[in-house]
């Protein structure tokens, strides 16, 4: 039996004319890692403050940990972290100050030096947060998020601005994290950053979910037809296929051996989300 | 078949959250750290008054018609009440919105701090920027201008109202105006240009005998002109009444404004309080 960390049922949400989220239905699972994915305005953020208790929503059931989050209990809070996609605040507090300060709204935090360690700022760590670039402000925001220790962490964009060893580090975190049983939900722009950590994906286009399932596995990518390309006669030949082994042994017969320039590729999964963007675009403008 | 969390999973025992007592502390040592970090800040509400004391005491010497009170002893009086406020309506005014804007207020909520422990930190803030700022105002007017603090206990009895009373209803104010700016820019702009206009109709910089009586009908209506004429009584003694308006201090009408304004402010702050900034749908 697997329990639900988040569960929603309908959600819709509009502004004034905009139709930001329009019917979607999730369930995440206790303990699993789950990545939204979606262009801009698709209504990721509106759809994880909804769940974090910040927006109300105009129609459907939502329950996290629970707890409908439009009804916030102070034990609730902390049982749910939070980074928020943009944040200017605490300027004039050092790192550590923040990060202390923060630890202590909750009944059992990190340690908040393990925690700045993590993020990668202990080198920072008594600098002020205004003088920090934007990708190491990022980071003071992550540290807050799972500083109280959360069952439940939510992160819009948390990777926004990071280098790529900065990102590496967050990767790493967040697996010590979903390894200790935590429930992740991310947005984010990066597929590869998806396929990574997630072990599941959704993709909202438009305000709906337009796919939904594993990132090996979505959109049919696993069983999509694969590209088998070579050189012949100084031009370029590719073949759409769903055998490419038979094609390969064909060519290879062929050729009497070395196949020049030969690739075997599938579709990333960027090929597939761009596909399925693409239909939840046109779907929007044709209902 | 799924089922839905309803109970911590790690822990069987009721986790202890941190009482609001100790999360007020923490946010009010967090608040006047911040307070004291940001220059603008500092000048603007902290020092003005102080500025401003100097260079008028260091201008207009003398004595005050028919009193042995000096110019520069009224300047301090009118000045403890205008740094007073300044500490609590401009310093809340703008800090609020710009918590509001730049994320403060948000990140809070999403945190199980309780909004009390926000408000907690706050007054301790101002507090803290307002007895600094009225140590510094009365040591000055002591040292540099011939001022007499008070020996009798009954006069310092009067000093500790009028603060309280005037302290807490400048700031509820402050917290409910802190909602009419549109953005933290904006700000400073929306709160001080009023807080100037009134300490100028207030008697803090010109004396009320001189104003135009449509001025003086608005200033009776605001706390500033009563917290000062409050602090004239404690520190320029019977001597100085002569120079009100009606040739005596009101003490009771002082009380009687000072204590409306936090009632007033209170219903105004829980009527108006914003959270959210405009943006958060
Ligand atoms: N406070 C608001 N008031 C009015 N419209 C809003 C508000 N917040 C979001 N919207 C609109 O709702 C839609 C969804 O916005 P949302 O922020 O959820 O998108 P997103 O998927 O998070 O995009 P991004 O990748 O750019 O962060 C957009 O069309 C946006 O303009
Ligand atoms: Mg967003």
């Amino acid at each position: 039996m697997t329990q639900s960390a988040v569960k929603v049922r309908g959600l819709a949400k509009r502004y004034g004319d905009v139709q930001a989220v329009g019917g979607i239905d999730l369930e995440i699972h206790a303990g699993e890692v789950f990545a939204i994915l979606g262009p801009n305005g698709a209504g990721k953020s509106t759809t994880v403050e909804i769940l974090e208790g910040y927006r109300r929503r105009d129609a459907g059931e939502v329950s996290v940990l629970g707890t409908d989050p439009q009804h916030p209990t102070r034990l609730w809070r902390s049982r749910v972290g939070i980074v928020l996609q943009t944040a200017n605040d605490t300027a004039e507090l050092t790192v550590r100050e923040t990060v202390r300060h923060f630890a202590g709204y909750y009944p059992n935090a990190r340690d908040p030096d393990e925690v700045i360690a993590k993020v990668g700022l202990t080198e920072k760590a008594g600098s002020r947060v205004r003088q920090l670039s934007g990708g190491q402000r990022r980071r003071v925001d992550v540290a807050l998020g799972v500083i109280g220790n959360p069952e439940l962490l939510f992160l819009d964009e948390p990777t926004t601005g990071f280098d790529p060893e900065a990102r590496r580090r967050f990767w790493d975190l967040m697996e010590d994290l979903a390894h200790d049983g935590t429930t992740i939900v991310l947005t984010t722009h990066y597929l590869d950053e998806a396929e990574a950590l997630a072990d599941r994906v959704a993709v909202i286009a438009g305000g709906r979910i337009v796919a939904e399932g594993e990132p090996a596995t979505l959109g049919g990518r696993a069983t999509a037809k694969a590209r088998v390309s070579w050189l012949e006669a100084g031009e370029r030949r590719h073949l759409e296929t769903g055998t490419p082994t038979r094609t390969v042994m064909e060519l290879t017969r062929r050729f009497d051996g070395e196949v020049p320039e030969l690739t075997v590729t599938r579709p990333s999964l960027e090929d597939i989300y761009l596909g399925l963007i693409g239909a939840g675009t046109r779907a929007e403008v044709s209902p | 078949m799924s089922e839905t969390i309803t109970a911590p999973t790690a822990s069987t025992a009721r986790p202890h959250l941190p009482s609001i007592a100790a999360l007020g502390w923490s946010r009010g040592v967090a608040e006047t750290r911040m307070f004291f970090r940001e220059k603008d800040a500092v000048i603007f509400t902290f020092a003005f008054p102080i500025i401003l004391l100097v260079i008028f005491g260091s201008i207009f010497g003398g004595n005050l018609e028919g009193t042995p009170i000096t110019v520069s002893q009224l300047y301090t009086a009118g000045l403890i009440g205008a740094g007073v406020m300044s500490a609590s309506f401009q310093n809340l005014g703008i800090g609020i919105a710009v918590d509001r804007d730049d994320g403060t207020l948000k990140r809070l909520a999403g945190t199980p701090l309780p909004r009390s422990a926000y408000f907690i930190g706050k007054i301790l803030n101002v507090l803290v920027v307002a007895l600094l700022e009225v140590a510094i105002l009365l040591a000055i007017g002591v040292v540099a201008y011939g001022l007499a603090l008070p020996s009798e206990p009954l006069r310092w009895v009067t000093f500790a109202w009028v603060f309280l009373l005037g302290i807490t209803g400048s700031a509820l104010l402050g917290i409910a105006v802190s909602s009419l700016p549109r953005s933290a820019r904006s700000a400073t702009a929306v709160i001080s240009m009023p807080f100037v206009v009134l300490q100028f109709i207030s008697g803090v910089f010109i004396p009320m005998t001189q104003l135009p009586d449509w001025l003086i009908d608005i200033s009776a209506f605001f706390p500033l002109r009563w917290m000062c004429q409050g602090f004239r009584s404690v520190f320029l003694g019977d001597a100085g009444a002569a120079l009100e308006m009606t040739k005596s201090y009101e003490l009771d009408r002082v009380a009687l404004i000072l204590g409306a304004w936090v009632v007033g402010g209170l219903v105004l702050c829980l009527t108006t309080f914003r959270w959210k900034s405009r943006r958060d749908g």
